[in-house]
């Protein structure tokens, strides 16, 4: 059954230095709160893995937590570079970056995989690109009914997963709606799971028998955060700030502008600081 | 309203390459605008689907990102990220991807990862997110940039997702069963793969602009059809609906601004 918990609780219990570390959210749902979490208490040589690593990993990655990451996709949606992840895939700082990188097909299979119990996954992809070239852990399957040569990946088994969800009930049954991306795969495919969420609500009462549900018993912590997800949204709760991913532009640039912000926002912050998010847009 | 920048007649070009049969793997930026405008004008019914999982959906503002919320609210549905890619990606019930980049060479190949080599880039790019298996599993790809020497290159380091690999029947000698890319809407012209080379090769040009300004702008020698049209300019429709989705967009994105 999931443990209904702090925060700091959560992460000190369930995330240990030099762990796989998955923080899903595809733009939606993404656990900040929980990330800045992971900064504040100095968790280092952390192997992230994520999909789409956007502003909470620039963050991760520029405060020193991790020591490499396996992704699909690196960037500030719609607004340019990671500029801390380039920073330390160009310049080592503030140490160097192990990557492995996929391309998002071979991603969400992996996570289904790991879901799954299964070792691998295989995909009709990476047909003609260069990654196959430069990620040995790209490698191929033969079809044993028609021969048809696959792309083969390995399964995605995070030691945690932390995601954020829209809500859950008190005995830590989790809701998730909306753009649901690969969290529940991720979840499943972990050897234990932080989710935060919304809120903590009397009867979940799931919109359709076909809700994506994570039952209490398939899940570790489970910790009430309003606004958890912000500058990234909650579907129903409040939107994305799109202006707030276009001003990390200039906040990620500079190295010192970048620590300033860190400082600030992080360190001499708590998880209670996302609440105002919340209420803003409600 | 007979002016137009560069850009808008790039996206209008874009624009009218839709079909209202289509379904189409949206890209962010140009293609999102491209595809939006399509199906405010002549394609009503055309499916955009973007890989965030959102399926049918209608934005009344061009998203920031391939998840924001408003994909989601206005789609006919929304599946998770691994039925996305499996079920309908490569399920092969996708008729056309629209893709961008930072790199094309000569045969629509693609480069958003590494300028530089890939251990020690000069700058490192996103990467490939979904552009791989897009490239492989749409029935046809467009793909829209601005044409510059910086952009359109002769070699490029690495290729994140095929085109017509080394040109010819490259993507047959792997196994692909889909064109591959189709035409690539630029703001100076139009190009079109070459029916058996696969070569790039100018087939439109738009308004204004002279096959200098189209050679001084591309990293190789590029070529010209035997036949090459003018780009029709783009309608009073076609402009208002695209600088309407533009300021609408403008709008929204500005608002909801705070530190986290």
């Amino acid at each position: 059954m999931a443990r209904l918990t702090s925060l700091a609780e959560a992460i000190s219990d369930n995330v240990h230095d030099g762990d796989t570390v998955a923080m899903e959210g595809f733009t939606h749902l993404i656990p900040y709160a929980a990330g800045h979490e992971v900064i504040r208490q100095g968790k280092k040589d952390l192997f992230l893995i994520r999909m789409t690593p956007d502003i909470l990993y620039d963050q991760l990655i520029g405060a020193g937590a991790a020591r490499g990451m396996k992704f699909s996709w690196g960037g500030n949606p719609g607004v340019g570079s990671l500029h801390r992840f380039r920073d330390a895939v160009e310049n080592q700082w503030p140490r160097p970056l192990e990557i492995e990188e996929h391309s998002h097909a071979a991603m969400a299979n992996a996570y289904e995989a790991g879901a799954a119990n299964l070792p691998f996954a295989m995909l009709r992809g990476y047909i003609g690109a260069d990654l196959t070239k430069v990620n040995p852990n790209i490698k191929q399957v033969t079809c044993p009914f028609t021969g048809e040569v696959l792309a083969a990946v390995s399964a995605i088994r995070p030691d945690v997963t932390i995601i954020h969800a829209l809500r859950a009930d008190r005995k830590g049954n989790v809701l998730i709606e909306g753009i649901v991306g690969v969290q529940k795969e991720a979840v499943l495919g972990a050897k234990r799971s932080i989710v935060t969420v919304e809120e903590i609500v009397d009867e979940l009462n799931p919109p359709s028998p076909n809700s994506v549900v994570l039952p209490s018993w398939a899940v570790t912590a489970v910790v009430e955060v309003p606004g958890g997800a912000f500058p990234s949204y909650a579907q129903g709760y409040y939107p994305r700030s799109n202006a707030f991913y276009i001003a990390w532009d200039e906040i990620a640039r500079d190295r010192d502008t970048f620590q300033a912000w860190i400082e600030e926002n992080i360190m001499k912050a708590g998880p209670e600081d996302f609440a105002k998010h919340a209420k803003k847009a409600a | 309203m007979s002016d137009f920048t560069p850009t808008e007649m790039m996206i209008i070009a874009a624009s009218r390459a839709l079909t209202n049969d289509d379904v189409c793997f949206v890209g962010i930026g140009a293609p999102s605008a491209a595809c939006n405008v399509a199906r405010l004008t002549h394609a009503p019914d055309i499916t955009l689907i973007y890989e965030s999982g959102t399926v049918g959906t209608k934005p009344d503002v061009l998203p920031l990102s391939i998840g924001d919320g408003e994909l989601c609210d206005t789609a006919l549905f929304t599946v998770s990220v691994p039925e996305m890619f499996r079920y309908w990606l490569q399920g092969g019930r996708i008729t056309t991807g629209f893709l961008g980049g930072a790199q094309i060479d000569k045969f629509a190949n693609l480069n958003t990862t590494v300028v530089g080599p890939y251990e020690h880039p000069k700058v490192r790019l996103p990467g490939g997110g979904g552009a791989p298996e897009i490239a492989s599993n749409c029935g046809q790809i467009f793909i829209t940039m601005a044409l510059s020497k910086r952009g359109f290159v002769d070699k490029l380091n690495f290729i994140t997702s095929m085109g017509h690999g080394e040109g010819g029947n490259h993507r047959e000698r792997l196994g692909m069963k889909t064109k591959g890319p189709t035409r690539v809407i630029t703001d100076l012209c139009i190009l079109e793969p070459e029916p058996v080379t696969k070569e790039l090769t100018v087939v439109s040009i738009h308004r204004g602009v002279t096959r200098e300004q189209i050679v001084e702008n591309c990293g190789w020698p590029i070529k010209f059809a035997e036949t090459v049209i003018d780009t029709p300019v783009p309608t009073d429709t076609e402009l208002q609906t695209l600088r309407d989705i533009n300021a609408r967009t403008k709008r929204a994105h500005q608002g909801n601004k705070e530190a986290a």
